[in-house]
């Protein structure tokens, strides 16, 4: 399934040679240029907006807080959980696209084409509908079970043919879940008259986070990260293949379940607090794959700070290019991610029949 | 050379024409019940007495503007999206290919939604110019789609165009979902209906919209159905039969974009009904497309006028619209379909 391997990966024929490469060197150095640089973004993103407030009066706000000056106050209540969720959605959903890659060594697996979003859409519209008042909590609850009503569809029906799950499969089987998970929730939507309430969520925005939604979703996307990177070391032997897999002593069911869940919980936390952000998962993971190679013990966290840096630079954009009315950050993420996908099913061959 | 497909050909046209003959008498069935059911109940008599000139004027108003062009429309589109569905089946070799899956309602959508944006939804004149919006945005989809799915080296790979189908469709969804948070409230509600999959409010005017595209479309590709059945055998035979490749797969497409283009255009973003029609027409008679392609056209008829009638009818209080019934039946019928598929 690696494209980016081709170059340096060794024949796989003996099992000694099963062994990937990774470049150690590479991720250490890109792991702390990409910290730098996210530091960097974080402070770019805090000090602009509608108004703009300058980097000294954001390092006075953060470390000698003053709440009589109303910048601070900007900073500490609307700026800074903004920034912070853009950080948790953007690790949460690299991660979980680069978990599903190297689970199903499918290289267009990503949350948004297999369901995931749309599942927590349709969920989320009948919650919107039927408890219009319930609490932050239940909403994210609730789309991790949405997101897990999609993906569980997809991947069932996608590997109940004979021929197993091809990558063409699966990318069908997503579209039409989703459309029909899509079709149930427009329904709801109209009926209830609540389109576009749903739209502006759909839209995949940033603005309007508030303290309570980071701090909910937080331990949620910390402890799926921690499970991501313990489970990174068996993941890269999984995506050798099962046959390798189960050979080296590895349980494939039990890496399965595992994955599957830290990949639910990320996906569904993500979609519950910034609506759906498509391509992030598909483009991140294979960029990481290229610059460090195929060990998951590197392409997990470096995807997770890439990700992350990716979702606050958008953001970013988002407000600078029209700063009355926001472009939404998944309009802008799609924008790069489309032509990627694009290139992938191009070069084709390697995995993508 | 096998000759399983187009082997016993008389028994073929017989079991079509029988077939055709049942389709017929359910879409009229249908076309009855749907002439009674509504906000508005009317009994049979009433319904057929208005038909003849007698009824009241209210009558008059709900069967003659209101329920009959949305039943005729509903019917149209249905046809127009199965054939578009079957030609596009036969020229990417793909039983799965469908103009919703390859990004055609999303071309149409997002043109729409452009035009929503930009010039104000009047009634006057939109009939027509909804059409042509529509028609260019699916156009432009196509020759996208159909330019980043081709290779020098290996041509057009039916798996390629559908994973690009699928790629670009996403990419527009995102586009139209930036547009549509952007639009008023009263506009959206409307670009959303439409984007739905809604014939509701649907005028003679639309109808006269549509009709040449089907009149002239469909049997168009029924006469082409011949070249057709040697492209479904390959490249490579094809050329080897004498087909002019290039030339009539162009020709083909041209067809069946223009047909879903101005279905969608009609009555929203409808999908599955292209790919459910032609492959329930297959089951029934076989793969030649001489008699696919007109019975896929009245398995779609039948397909969305039930859609329809089943949106206009479960609610007390208003209406589902048809593109989301057709989702609802469509979408499981496709899974099925790709559970069960072999290779």
């Amino acid at each position: 399934m690696e494209a980016t391997s081709s170059s340096t990966a060794a024949p796989e024929g003996t099992p000694q040679e099963h062994k990937p490469k990774g470049r150690p060197l590479a991720a250490v150095t890109i792991l702390i240029g990409g910290a730098g640089l996210l530091v960097l973004a974080l402070l770019v993103s805090i000090s602009v907006g509608s108004i703009s407030i300058p980097l000294g009066t954001v390092w006075q706000a953060l470390f000698h807080f003053n709440p009589d000056v109303t910048d601070h106050q900007v900073i500490r209540e609307v700026r800074l959980p903004r920034a912070l969720a853009g950080v948790l959605v953007g690790a949460g959903l690299s991660v979980s696209g680069a978990v599903m890659q190297g689970m199903t060594r499918n290289p267009i697996a990503d949350p948004g084409l297999l369901g995931l979003n749309a599942g927590a859409g349709f969920v989320l519209a009948a919650m919107f509908a039927f408890f219009p008042n319930m609490s932050y909590m239940t909403l994210i609850l609730y789309s991790f079970v949405g997101a897990g009503i999609g993906a569980g569809l997809v991947f069932g029906i996608g590997s109940l043919s004979k021929s197993g799950l091809t990558p063409m499969r699966l990318a069908l089987s997503g579209a039409a879940v989703s459309a029909l998970l899509s079709a149930l929730a427009e329904g709801i939507a109209v009926y209830f008259k609540i389109g576009q309430d749903l739209a502006f969520w759909y839209a995949g925005g940033l603005a309007g986070i508030h303290w309570t939604q980071v701090k909910i979703m937080f331990p949620w996307v910390a402890a799926a990260l921690i499970g991501a990177m313990c489970l990174s070391r068996s993941i890269t032997v999984l995506s050798l293949g099962d046959e390798v897999s189960s050979g080296l002593g590895q349980r494939n069911g039990l890496i399965r379940l595992g994955g599957t869940l830290v990949v639910l919980v990320l996906a569904g936390a993500a979609v519950s607090a910034v609506g759906a952000i498509g391509f992030l998962g598909l483009l991140i993971p294979h960029i990481v794959r290229y610059l460090v190679g195929v060990d998951y013990r590197w392409v997990i966290p470096c995807s997770g700070l890439f990700g992350a840096l990716l979702i606050v630079v958008a953001d970013i954009g988002a407000r600078v290019i029209n700063p009355l009315q926001e472009v939404p950050v998944g309009g802008l993420i799609a924008l790069i991610g489309v032509p990627y996908f694009l290139y992938l099913v191009r070069k084709g061959g390697r995995g993508i029949r | 050379m096998k000759m399983s497909p187009y082997g016993h050909l008389a028994q073929r046209s017989r079991k079509t024409i029988w077939t055709a003959l049942i389709l017929v008498i359910l879409i009229l069935a249908v076309f009855l019940l749907s002439m009674n059911l509504g906000a508005v109940r009317m009994t049979p008599q009433d319904v057929v007495k208005t038909l003849f000139g007698g009824g009241d004027a209210r009558q008059h108003l709900v069967l003659f503007t209101l329920r009959l062009p949305r039943i005729v429309i509903a019917l149209l589109i249905g046809a127009g999206l199965a054939v578009s569905g079957a030609v596009m089946q036969g020229l990417t070799r793909n039983p799965l290919a469908e103009p919703g899956i390859l990004g055609i309602n999303a071309g149409s959508g997002l043109a729409i939604m452009l035009y929503a944006s930009y010039f104000p939804v009047v009634t006057l004149g939109t009939a027509f110019m909804m059409p042509l919006c529509a028609l260019v945005g699916a156009g432009l989809t196509a020759v996208l789609i159909y330019g980043l799915a081709f290779k020098k080296s290996e041509g057009l790979s039916p798996s390629s165009l559908v994973l690009n189908g699928i790629g670009i469709a996403a990419g527009i969804s995102a586009a139209m979902i930036v547009l549509a948070v952007r639009l008023t409230p009263e506009k959206y509600q409307s670009v959303y209906i439409w984007l739905a999959g809604s014939i509701s409010g649907t005028t003679w005017n639309y109808v006269l919209a549509l009709l040449p595209w089907i009149l002239i479309l469909v049997p168009f590709v029924i006469y082409k159905a011949r070249v057709l059945n040697v492209l479904v055998l390959g490249d490579k035979t094809a050329l080897g039969l004498g087909a002019n490749l290039d030339r009539d797969r162009l020709g083909l497409l041209a067809a069946a974009v223009g047909l879903a283009a101005a279905s969608v255009a009609s009555g929203g973003a409808i999908s599955f009904v292209g790919l459910i029609g032609p492959h329930l027409a297959r089951r029934l008679v076989g793969p030649n497309h001489k008699y696919l392609l007109p019975v896929s056209a009245l398995l779609g008829a039948l397909l969305v006028l039930t859609g329809d009638t089943i949106g206009r009818s479960v609610m007390h209080t208003g209406e589902v619209p048809t593109g989301i019934v057709v989702a609802v039946i469509g979408a499981p019928y496709f899974l099925y379909l790709l559970a069960k598929a072999k290779a």
